[in-house]
């Protein structure tokens, strides 16, 4: 059994899981009453894994994570408001509600992003790591994924590359039991998923994801071997998956007594009951904890209904970074029937005029 | 000015980049021990060792998105790929990522990264390993898409490639990497995005040469002059994105004509592009439609005869530009 951190830093964790779960509740009721768009994957049963392991990280660490990354953003110190505008497609959204739910970013939080594409992070993490050596730091970056990614190709990629240049990265993968509806016995040869990276010369490690503690510890461990010893590690963190993969999900796949005991788990109540019992924390201070996650996400949700959409002329915004000397067109602008219906966002009649006519053509020299 | 091949041109920008600033780094298959498969990056590894020059296992999607994650995070990566058809391993990578990031996350993050790779047919090596696939990165938005010609752009296209925000989809071409030209030497020769060479002047057509076909069509405008009077202007666009659609444009209404060259398939191509651009921005400079002279439309077969049926030659651009003028009736209905 680990053991108990400071009392501080044990309400801190608690009262962080219980922000997520209120927030993700919230965002499914927003969803359901179409404030929110596209997918909406939610992390509810999983938040002992989120904070268990982001606690195990410096500020000075990177955190790149998956299309269920609401809770990545918030355990990073992403305010709510920004992570919920994102989910109402608003301007103040972390990503400038260009991203979604399954895109949250915050760099000023090495917050790495959230990837819509199972797998899709793994060389990115290669990738940021490998930075993290060449810069002469001792950074490390821990990069989730599902145990439905450990069957993309990227997984065997970028495990033996990160093993053979002995990057400093671990590789935590969520086993929440299922890719999107196949339960993980019918979608990996290999269950024990710490297992499958011994053959890629990265060794495995696992933690009860259910236990934030527990979660903690593990990964405080092995944060310290990659940092100290410049090897990638991985850990399996074994957790459950109380909703649906996303909203529009019957779970035909399981039965409602297998939620049923994995709920009983919650790892919420259960850090809760255990900080009351040790005496961390009364009653009074329990729902206090709650209160505040609740008021939290009522101020998120009323700051994102605030919060402007994106200006028609925003539409085509950061598609490039342009310096000072610009040639040549860069993007074609077709007309757009919703920026027309949105109102004339600029009376130029560019609408099918290379976006960047060149400076040197405004300023009448020759290109 | 020295008189170099254009991948000695290409090596050469790699050398002055890496030297110039200590961020840049490249990823790849052999490209360290080995030399580079096309001999790119010879002597790399020697002059700035293995941390910098680094040989990667074969894992395309991985190394790509290793250089989108390095990109974001203050290094320079330069990802050469050994060949442009097994950059669709990593089209994942390349498209969802390195294109997206910047506009995705609203604009906090950059991916200053190069992708390098050859494309071209013309060397018997069958369906997998002939592509030109200039057009499917020109449609990726979020791309930029360099496709030199030239020793000298090599090297000043691929400078500014390395120093540019954007990640940049670098094509060369197989069979131009030993072809000569002048190059300047100086550390400064850089050849920037968006403006196209006007490879050589004339006045009764316009003949856009996209990657090798510049050549190509520089070598028919030569026939045509000589043969059948007729003066063709030869553009070679350089970048496909950002494109420099005013110098095309501009040519096309002094000669009224335009032929668009590529090696790559015809729907969808950089021709379908630039016809329909010119059609929209300039219908009245037209006296004809805009002709496409393209790769056929057929995965490039191996044996040598239907292989070179396959792909754009001089005498295709000849006759299309005279069939433009009016001026060779007996070609009409040909392939």
């Amino acid at each position: 059994m680990p053991s108990m951190p400071d009392h501080d830093v044990a309400r801190e964790w608690l009262a962080t899981m219980t922000l997520i779960r209120r927030f993700e509740e919230r965002a499914g009721e927003m969803y359901a009453r179409a404030r929110v768009g596209g997918f909406l994957h939610l992390s509810i049963g999983e938040e002992a894994t989120i904070v268990g392991s982001a606690r195990a990280l410096r500020d000075s660490d990177y955190l790149i994570s998956t299309y269920r990354s609401h809770g990545h953003a918030l355990v990073r110190g992403t305010p709510p408001e920004n992570v919920m505008a994102e989910l109402f497609g608003r301007v103040d959204g972390c990503s400038k509600g260009r991203g979604g739910s399954m895109h949250m970013f915050d760099l000023s939080r090495r917050f790495m992003g959230g990837y819509g594409i199972v797998g899709g992070n793994l060389p990115i993490a290669a990738g940021i790591a490998l930075a993290s050596d060449l810069r002469g730091t001792d950074e490390v970056t821990l990069c989730t994924f599902g145990d439905g990614a450990s069957n993309q190709g990227t997984f065997g990629e970028t495990l033996n590359l990160a093993a053979l240049w002995k990057l400093p990265i671990v590789f935590m993968v969520t086993n929440n039991q299922f890719g999107m509806g196949t339960a993980l016995g019918r979608h990996s040869a290999v269950t024990d998923l710490q297992r499958k990276g011994e053959s890629l010369g990265v060794p495995g490690m696992r933690c009860d994801g259910m236990d934030v503690l527990d979660t903690h510890a593990v990964l405080t461990e092995a944060v310290r071997r990659v940092r100290e010893e410049r090897q990638p590690v991985l850990v399996e963190a074994v957790t459950y998956r109380f909703r649906g993969h996303s909203m529009a999900d019957p779970e035909q796949y399981r039965t409602k007594e297998e939620v049923a005991r994995w709920r009983a788990r919650d790892p919420i109540p259960a850090f809760g009951e255990l900080l009351l019992r040790q005496e961390v924390i009364d009653k009074e201070e329990l729902a206090r904890i709650d209160g505040d996650a609740l008021a939290r996400v009522d101020a998120a949700v009323a700051f994102a209904e605030a919060s402007p959409f994106p200006a028609p002329e925003s539409l085509y915004d950061d598609v490039y970074v342009l310096g000072d000397q610009v040639w040549g067109s860069y993007s074609v602008r077709t007309t757009s029937a919703l920026a027309a219906a949105a109102g004339p966002p600029e009376q130029n009649g560019a609408d099918e005029i290379p976006q960047q006519i060149t400076t040197a053509l405004q300023a009448g020299e020759d290109a | 000015m020295a008189q170099m091949r254009y991948r000695e041109a290409l090596n050469m920008a790699l050398r002055e980049e890496l030297s110039r600033d200590e961020r840049v780094v490249l990823l790849g298959e052999d490209i360290g021990v080995f030399g580079g498969a096309f001999k790119v990056t010879e002597g790399l590894l020697e002059e700035f060792g293995e941390s910098r020059i680094r040989d990667t296992p074969i894992s395309e999607n991985t190394i790509v998105g290793m250089g989108v994650g390095a990109a974001m995070t203050g290094l320079r990566p330069v990802v050469e790929l050994m060949t442009i058809n097994f950059a669709l391993l990593a089209f994942d990578q390349i498209v969802n990522h390195a294109a997206h990031i910047h506009y995705m996350f609203g604009g906090q993050a950059r991916v200053p990264l190069v992708v390098r790779m050859p494309q071209g047919a013309g060397h018997q090596l069958g369906p997998t390993h002939s592509h030109c696939l200039e057009a499917l990165f020109l449609h990726v938005p979020g791309l930029l898409v360099a496709v030199p010609s030239t020793a000298a752009d090599a090297k000043g296209l691929l400078k500014t490639a390395i120093r540019d925000e954007n990640p940049v989809i670098f094509i060369e071409h197989e069979s131009l990497y030993g072809v000569r030209g002048e190059v300047p030497e100086q550390a400064d020769h850089l050849v920037g995005f968006g403006r196209a060479r006007t490879a050589r002047e004339g006045s009764d057509v316009t003949i856009v040469g996209v990657s090798r076909m510049a050549l190509t069509a520089e070598r028919a405008a030569e026939t045509l002059a000589n043969e059948h009077s007729v003066s063709a202007e030869v553009i070679d666009p350089r970048t496909l994105r950002p494109l420099d659609l005013d110098t095309i444009l501009a040519s096309v209404s002094k000669t009224n004509r335009c032929v668009v060259v590529e090696e790559g398939w015809p729907h969808g191509g950089v021709g379908a592009n630039l016809a329909a651009l010119i059609s929209e921005q300039a219908f009245d400079d037209l006296d004809a439609p805009v002709k496409r002279v393209t790769g056929a439309d057929v995965p490039m077969p191996y044996s040598k005869p239907l292989e070179d049926l396959a792909y754009p030659h001089e005498p295709q651009i000849v006759h299309a530009a005279l069939e433009i003028l009016g001026l060779n009736e007996s070609v009409a209905g040909a392939p």
